[in-house]
């Protein structure tokens, strides 16, 4: 039985230390340790991104990461991006736009959105589409999705002018 | 989808990691971005004891862009390739491969050293390596060498690094003429189908110089120098392209797999060659 290793991760700007198994899969450090559910498993082989976090600033599958490998890292789920009293223009955009049906990808969906208009402030269509390559709606709710990155985009670059 | 247990390790410098390989011989392996070992892993395919992380190794995510050639660490990742500014002019076909692998969040964590090291005949930067005339920096117990890429592949997953050596850079010398990365798949992130990468040089009306280089239609990349040939000193017409195609198809060996039969990708591989070809000769 291997040892449990101390680990420690800063998740959404508070820090959590911990014991676990290196082999422990990122996700469910989040998951089942942190209690931190708004990443989802979808199919757990790194190509739905419903599991997608960031860490260290980069849009990464949370399913495809054991817990050693972010040992000392930044994390921010959507719990960071934004709440009920407060959301994120995305979060208002996908609400406002009909960006879920469902909502099981939603969370992967926001988060990586996130990065992306940090990415690129104000995308295109096809660059919305690239840029959200790796999240799947198995819903099949791109059209909206899409409707709804653009829509948090100008509401976002509007807001960043009045403030200029 | 739990991978077995094993032994995790983070040393700060290759002596390190060295040591580590020497203490547990075929048992240990290391770990770049992990976006080919771990699947392995999970899927319980791969069995590794002792897994040795480089993340904190320095030195291994440079780019490096001198006169005569390009050097990428290790652990350069797909998206480091694709936001490099001076690779973009340096050698654009790394970017535009780079933007066919996979998808955002899997080219943030995907390495170049992981790509090419771990010999999975799917992964698009060893052909493209090869065609590039790429070198690779090994390091182990007895010191350091460089194979070249279009030496470096032996057989699905089976390479000429020993175990107890890591791949710690690529060099590739700077890249000059047309150039053309191009892949079918049958969706975004999907391994390709075929995928050709074409580098071409011309002098006057003439193509001077070309190599050619094919993935996932054999169990290693293969560097096709007939095809390249077959095109030196044309005028790169459609005859000329034929001829390529014709020497390419000769040298590749396609198995069935989901991806189709031999008879449909052999006919999708000179498909993307031809439009690789063109695409290459129109910026050359």
């Amino acid at each position: 039985m291997p040892k449990k290793q101390h680990y420690t991760l800063t998740v959404n700007g508070r820090e959590e230390e911990f014991l676990a198994e290196p082999r422990e899969l990122l996700i469910y450090t989040l998951r089942e340790r942190l209690n931190i559910t708004g990443p989802h498993i979808g199919c757990e082989t790194s190509h739905c991104g419903a599991c997608t976090v960031t860490l260290n600033g980069k849009s990464v599958k949370a399913c495809t990461l054991f817990v050693a490998q972010a040992d000392g890292a930044e994390i921010t789920t959507i719990e960071g991006i934004g709440g009920p009293d407060d959301l994120h223009p995305l979060q208002v955009a996908f609400k406002e736009h009909h960006g879920l049906q469902c909502g099981y990808c939603t969370p992967g969906m926001i988060t990586r959105a996130t990065k992306l208009l940090e990415e690129i402030p104000n995308p295109t269509e096809e660059e919305i589409r690239f840029g959200m390559a790796g999240n799947i709606c198995r819903c099949t709710g791109y059209q909206n999705i899409v409707k709804s990155i653009q829509a948090a985009a100008a509401e976002m670059s509007a807001a960043k002018e009045a403030a200029e | 989808m739990i991978p077995a247990a094993f032994d995790y390790y983070r040393p700060k410098d290759m002596a390190g990691v060295l040591a580590l390989l020497d203490t547990h011989g075929d048992d240990a392996r290391v770990i770049a971005g992990g976006h080919s070992l771990i699947p392995m892993m999970k899927l319980r395919m791969a069995d590794v004891q002792h897994l040795i992380d480089l993340q904190d190794v320095g030195g291994l995510s440079d780019i490096e862009i001198g006169a005569e050639s390009v050097r990428l660490g290790a652990l350069v990742t797909q998206a480091d390739i694709i936001d490099h500014t001076g690779l973009a002019t340096a050698a654009p076909i790394l970017r535009e491969a780079a933007l066919q692998i996979a998808d955002p969040q899997v080219r943030s964590m995907g390495t170049v050293g992981g790509n090419v090291a771990n010999g999975d005949p799917g992964n698009d930067m060893p052909g493209l390596m090869q065609c590039l005339d790429a070198t690779f920096s090994l390091v182990g117990p007895e010191g350091s060498r460089d194979v070249p890429a279009r030496a470096f592949y032996e057989a699905a997953y089976m390479t000429a690094r020993a175990d107890d050596e890591v791949l710690t850079a690529v060099s590739i010398p700077r890249p000059t003429g047309g150039f053309a990365y191009e892949k079918q798949k049958r969706k975004i992130g999907d391994y390709a189908t075929a995928a050709a990468a074409v580098q071409m040089v011309r002098a006057g009306e003439t193509c001077a110089s070309a190599a050619i280089a094919m993935t996932n239609l054999s169990d290693t990349p293969v560097f096709s120098a007939a095809a390249g040939a077959a095109l030196e000193g044309t005028r790169v017409d459609d005859a000329a392209i034929k001829t390529a195609v014709a020497a390419m198809l000769a040298d590749i060996d396609p198995t069935e797999d989901n991806r189709g039969p031999v008879a449909f990708k052999k006919h999708v591989a000179g498909v993307i060659l031809s439009r690789a070809i063109a695409r290459a000769w129109s910026r050359a």
